[in-house]
């Protein structure tokens, strides 16, 4: 009994402040969006309270008024494919330049890492070039071309550090049991680098959910966007913040990010440690 | 079962020679092991003959193919590893199964070579268990366990026994090697021990720095060292090197350093010859030289009187080191002999079992 309650003084306790001030933003996001508008533009009503009332009418705009469902189906459409083509691919690499010896399998590695390092900013304008080129402007396709090129160079580093994890005899020993390179990799290296999977996918996938330059650059018109372009273009004109519908679309965009989250935490932080200590 | 020939196999990473143009026959059902310290090139020798690493040049066969470019699933050999490289997210019986099962091997196939395997490593009651739920023997034995049921022309073992501790390591050496005569499959087994080696293989292959010193008996080996390397490296405590000054005279030859005199023995006396007036390195092992109680009457051609510098008493022997005439020389003398640092003992040489080397080549003299 005694046990119990010293560790949870000294378990939870310490951890409280760290809670409260990570949930407050969503705390207050999640208050807004259910006051009435009343209220909500009321200076002298307790801003972190609801006083007059809950109420779904933020909800009901943002889903009738706006093209609130389309950018969300957007939005997981890009960011499902985006996230698996990212992972394959910069599993495939990492595997390459962890494992494979071929000449500047080190200049290659960081190579890759220095394209991770140019900010977005600078790489759109080229980027816009090629989109057009190809004829992918206003589609959801502009969006899973352009993000891999911070997704895969990202994926690449934290499974390079994974794989390097992974005793080589493993695989050895597969071979010679009678596996081929990719089947010793399918059956023996992919489950143990599971974690690590995970873990790239959880940040691909939330990165490119998030992602608002490409998005806003590539796809421009009114049912093609992402929750991050959509919201900000369609809820907010000019200096008027619709700030009921606003904190409505932030709450239901975080959801999915949210749930990914809790579903894969463990794995999520075995496998950043993991990739932190040998990578 | 196979006989294993490596044809002139040089391997280089970069500029390290790892191995220096080895050449090697390995009969059919031999149970060959490569020892040398560590960096030798053993491992890599091993590696290639597995295709996990490729040969700079040279040729390695297995049975009548060369097996030189053959990925290392076609090269038909099972390899232990020395941390067992067991597949962790998979169980016992899993582990053992992946090979067979990879190669099509009909499930009742499987199941019938996976338990009988099992039953003759002792490890029936484990083949649900994943690797991490075993001890360090336990998974010893399921390394071994995936290695036989795939039934190869050749076993590879690199250093499998080094991880388990003392006591062990003595009981499975004996298993192995009653498992290995059983079965008759040509195995090669790579370990620094020499202990191992001795007790292990049908022949040894001592490596240096990437080139073959000798292969031969373990009899022979410690009995005929070809030079000054094997000499030191096989035997403990190893064998005591002085370098003396061979004087010839009137039909004898001696061997002088320092105080010390020794008349060459019959059979030395030829290859001696070529070596008058020159100086070689004198080879003798520590239980050839024998601590002689009390005070003898004779002091002829066979003995010499040494001060006592320590006493290292062992149990079942105690080493004696002696103030030689270069540098200390350690005999193997009686459990519980009585001596004291600074005690002046007699040894009796035992001549017949002199080494000799060229100072220069370090090749023995025979």
């Amino acid at each position: 009994m005694l046990a119990a309650v010293r560790a949870a003084l000294t378990t939870y306790v310490p951890v409280l402040p760290f809670v409260v001030f990570a949930l407050f933003p969503y705390y207050h996001m999640a208050v807004t969006s259910l006051k009435a508008d009343a209220e909500l533009y009321n200076p002298l009503k307790n801003p972190l309270w609801i006083q007059d009332g809950a109420t779904l009418d933020h909800y009901r705009v943002l889903v009738r008024e706006t093209l609130f469902s389309r950018w969300y189906l957007n939005t997981f459409a890009v960011s499902a494919i985006a996230t698996v083509a990212s992972v394959i691919i910069g599993l495939l690499a990492a595997y390459a330049l962890a494992r494979l010896r071929f000449p500047g399998v080190g200049p290659f590695g960081v190579a890759i890492f220095v394209t991770y390092l140019v900010p977005p900013s600078l790489l759109f304008l080229p980027l816009a070039i090629v989109v057009n080129h190809l004829g992918l402007s206003d589609s959801v396709w502009s969006l899973v071309v352009t993000y891999p090129t911070f997704l895969v160079p990202f994926n690449t580093w934290l499974l390079m550090g994974y794989l390097r994890t992974i005793p080589r005899e493993l695989e050895e020993c597969a071979m010679i049991d009678g596996a081929s390179r990719i089947q010793a990799m399918r059956r023996i290296i992919l489950p143990l680098a599971l974690p690590g999977v995970l873990s790239a996918a959880i940040f691909s996938f939330t990165l490119s959910w998030n992602e608002f330059l490409y998005a806003l650059v590539f796809m421009g018109s009114g049912h093609m966007k992402t929750i991050p372009v959509g919201t900000v273009n369609d809820l907010i004109r000019a200096d008027v913040f619709q700030w009921g519908p606003l904190m409505a679309a932030a709450v239901l965009g975080s959801v999915p990010v949210a749930v990914v989250y809790t579903f894969f935490v463990d794995h999520y932080v075995s496998g950043m440690t993991a990739g932190a200590v040998k990578g | 079962m196979a006989e294993v020939i490596y044809d002139h196999v040089t391997k280089r990473f970069d500029s390290v020679v790892a191995v220096n143009d080895l050449t090697l026959e390995v009969e059919d059902g031999e149970f060959l092991v490569l020892v040398g310290p560590s960096g030798c090139g053993k491992t890599t020798a091993l590696r290639c003959l597995a295709g996990l690493e490729e040969v700079t040049s040279g040729d390695i066969v297995i049975g009548d193919r060369v097996v030189t470019h053959i990925p290392p699933k076609d090269r038909d050999i099972a390899m232990v590893f020395q941390n067992y490289a067991l597949y962790p997210h998979m169980t016992v019986y899993d582990n053992m199964a992946f090979g067979l099962k990879l190669r099509k091997v009909p499930k009742q196939e499987i199941d019938r070579r996976v338990k009988e395997a099992a039953e003759i490593l002792g490890i029936q009651d484990l083949l649900n268990r994943k690797p991490r739920q075993l001890s360090g023997g336990q998974r010893q034995r399921v390394a071994l366990g995936r290695a036989i049921v795939r039934e190869p022309q050749v076993f590879l073992m690199d250093e499998p026994l080094s991880n388990l501790d003392a006591k062990l390591r003595v009981q499975t050496r004996g298993e192995l090697i009653k498992l290995q005569r059983r079965l008759g499959v040509t195995t090669i087994y790579v370990t620094h021990d020499q202990v191992e080696a001795m007790t292990m293989g049908h022949r040894i292959a001592v490596m240096n720095q990437g080139v073959l010193q000798q292969l031969d008996t373990p009899e022979n080996l410690y009995d005929r060292p070809a030079n000054l390397f094997v000499a030191t490296f096989i035997g403990s405590p190893a064998m005591n090197i002085f370098p003396a000054q061979v004087v010839g005279g009137d039909g004898t030859v001696q061997l002088v350093a320092g105080d010390v005199k020794l008349e060459a023995p019959p059979s030395h006396r030829n290859r001696l010859a070529d070596y008058v007036g020159r100086e070689v390195l004198v080879g003798i092992r520590p239980e050839d030289l024998e601590v002689v109680a009390g005070n003898p009457e004779s002091e002829g051609g066979d003995t010499v009187r040494l001060p006592v510098e320590l006493i290292e008493p062992l149990g079942a022997e105690t080493l004696v080191h002696l103030r030689g005439p270069a540098g200390t020389l350690i005999a193997q003398g009686e459990p519980r002999i009585h001596l004291d640092p600074g005690d002046v003992v007699t040894i009796r040489v035992r001549k017949d079992h002199l080494h000799t080397f060229d100072p220069q080549t370090e090749l023995a003299l025979f």
